[in-house]
């Protein structure tokens, strides 16, 4: 255990990372103070051309209008106390993680008899390839009206996010296995069945894996904004509404540092939940990290 | 059943009789004959090259013997039982003839142990344990003792080549048939892995049907050559070596060897040249 932190200590990549953020927040924190140290008059200069190229004249353009990292910290420790923010991850993680699964469990099936089955693909495929293209968050309205409660529709959406990604790797993946393996298995004697379990299924097991990536990513763009269409399904006290919604309650409230806490809280969840299918991907495929 | 101890005495299964076999493709509505009226017998337990410029259809061949595909008209025997004919156009793939295939075809998610007991195990042949048994048996044998728990993206392609020989053989096949199996090798990989190959034959004598276009691979490793017109695919010249087996690497400097390969040098070039000019017309 020692040893990996060690390796990850001395390794140049982990470096190049740690410095590449520190930069990034001190850029921010110096452009997000433009306002404070653009005022003394050496710097009139700077307001007067920034003014005749319409553009606000105190401050450097978009950078000093958002809240700097010093400012989000602050906001940021007042909120890790509230447990509303901690609500709103539980609500987010839970919509997710049941989309998410839900998408597997019948994607992956689903995917699979459209690959092996000419008369599925023939019955499914169209439809499939109709719906496809609607975003998912077109489907907001309908689904409030499908679903008894609010959760159920939002998780709906979710779920479409990722069904779709997950249905079209798994059948491309399932078509690209070589014919050789098939002719290989059956010169061996193997039934169907054993095709579809020894060849089929493990030869679908990286382009599964690589729809589940993409589909996570696309599970954490649909909640967020689901969420703020939907006004979260939150209850009277404004918690519980999820991280999509507690950035649209701040945006409402008008606490910019909030709004900032909000969104990385999303990219570290998104960041978290991306490297555990990587983790589970490298476990379930092992052959592939002999290439 | 140990197969090393009958290897000594005759083979006495594995005779393929092909018999007038046609292909005739049927390529959006223009015919394209692969295989034209060829007919061929070849021994149990005989080596039999099969020599022919690229695209001539005698993978076409082989495909009709596996199973994979069916021919046109024509009947093909495997000691005497019909395996295909103009009636049953396609042979039903089976353990008694296993292909060793050009890109080779182990299953890239097991490692080579798994790919090895497959053929045993799928037909219940073996017990599991039995199998792996025989397994790592047959691998030591085939010097390949120490990479039975990697997978084979994990060895090389010339050890690839030798696991899948071994996966075939566990299936106590009668035939094996090799399409190009070592044309992606180099040429000093190649000839490490004539000498395992024969080594192998030598311990499981099995009839091989081998494709190639290297006619010195062919006249080192064969009892007999067939040399292949182009494409319609059919016998030009049938060569017995008359080099004696057991062979070493010695051989391709004998004075034997290299009349062999002037008599039928001249063949298989004029056939690479009509392949050369038909693929010109075509272009």
């Amino acid at each position: 255990m020692a040893s990996t932190v060690d390796k990850i200590l001395a390794s140049r990549a982990f470096w190049r990372g740690v410095v590449s953020i520190v930069v990034f927040v001190i850029l921010w924190e110096i452009g997000a103070r433009s306002k404070q140290w653009m005022a003394p008059d050496a710097f009139a200069p700077l307001r007067e051309l920034l003014g005749a190229i319409g553009l606000k004249k105190d401050y450097l353009p978009w950078i000093g209008a958002v809240p700097a990292p010093s400012a989000v910290l602050e906001a940021w420790a007042v909120v890790l106390g509230q447990a509303g923010y901690w609500q709103s991850w539980y609500m987010s993680l839970l919509r997710v993680a049941g989309g998410f699964i839900a998408a597997m469990l019948v994607g992956i099936p689903f995917g699979l008899l459209l690959a092996v089955s000419r008369t599925a693909h023939g019955i499914g495929f169209p439809v499939f390839e109709v719906l496809r293209p609607i975003p998912p968050l077109a489907w907001v309205p309908a689904s409030i009206i499908f679903w008894p409660t609010q959760e159920l529709s939002i998780t709906f959406v979710t779920f479409l996010g990722a069904f779709f990604t997950i249905v079209i790797n798994v059948v491309g993946g399932a078509k690209s296995i070589d014919v050789r393996y098939f002719q290989a298995a059956q010169s061996m004697g193997s039934s169907n069945w054993d095709i579809f379990r020894r060849v089929i299924l493990p030869g679908t097991l990286p382009s599964i894996m690589v729809g589940s990536a993409v589909g996570m990513g696309i599970t954490w763009e649909v909640v967020v904004a689901a969420e703020m269409i939907s006004g979260g399904g939150s209850q009277q006290s404004g918690a519980g509404g999820g991280l999509g919604f507690f950035i649209w309650s701040s945006y409402v409230g008008g606490s910019y540092e909030q709004i900032v806490v909000g969104m990385i809280s999303i990219g570290i969840a998104g960041f978290a939940s991306s490297e555990l299918l990587r983790r589970l991907g490298k476990y379930v495929t092992p052959w592939l990290r002999a290439r | 059943m140990d197969r090393r101890v009958t290897g000594s005495t005759a083979v006495t299964r594995g005779h393929i009789s092909i018999d007038d076999v046609v292909k005739i493709y049927d390529a959006q509505g223009a015919a394209v004959m692969a295989v034209d009226h060829c007919s061929l017998e070849i021994e149990a337990g005989e080596i039999c090259m099969i020599v022919g410029p690229s695209g001539c259809g005698k993978t076409t061949l082989l495909n009709a013997i596996a199973g994979f595909h069916a021919i046109t008209s024509g009947r093909i025997e495997m000691d005497g039982e019909t395996l295909c004919s103009s009636e049953r156009p396609k042979a039903t793939p089976g353990p008694d003839r296993i292909v060793v295939f050009q890109n080779g075809a182990l299953f890239p998610w097991k490692t080579n142990l798994e790919n090895v007991i497959f053929g045993p195990v799928m037909q219940g042949k073996l017990e599991r344990a039995q199998a792996i048994d025989k397994g790592r048996a047959m691998m030591a044998d085939a010097g390949l003792a120490g990479v039975e728990l990697n997978y084979p993206g994990e060895v090389s392609s010339g050890m690839r080549r030798r696991v899948e020989i071994v996966r075939a053989l566990m299936n106590d096949p009668k035939a094996l048939l090799l399409d190009e199996p070592y044309r992606a090798l180099d040429s000093l990989t190649k000839s490490v892995m004539h000498e395992a190959l024969l080594e192998i034959y030598y311990k499981n004598k099995v009839t091989i049907f081998f494709i190639t276009h290297d006619l010195e691979e062919a006249i080192f490793l064969g009892h007999k050559v067939v040399i292949m017109t182009t494409r319609p695919c059919r016998p030009k010249k049938v060569l017995t070596v008359d080099i004696p087996h057991p062979r070493d690497y010695g051989v391709l400097t004998s004075k034997r060897f290299r009349e062999l390969i002037e008599e039928t040098n001249a063949a298989v070039h004029e056939e690479a040249l009509k392949a050369f000019q038909a693929g010109e017309k075509e272009g």
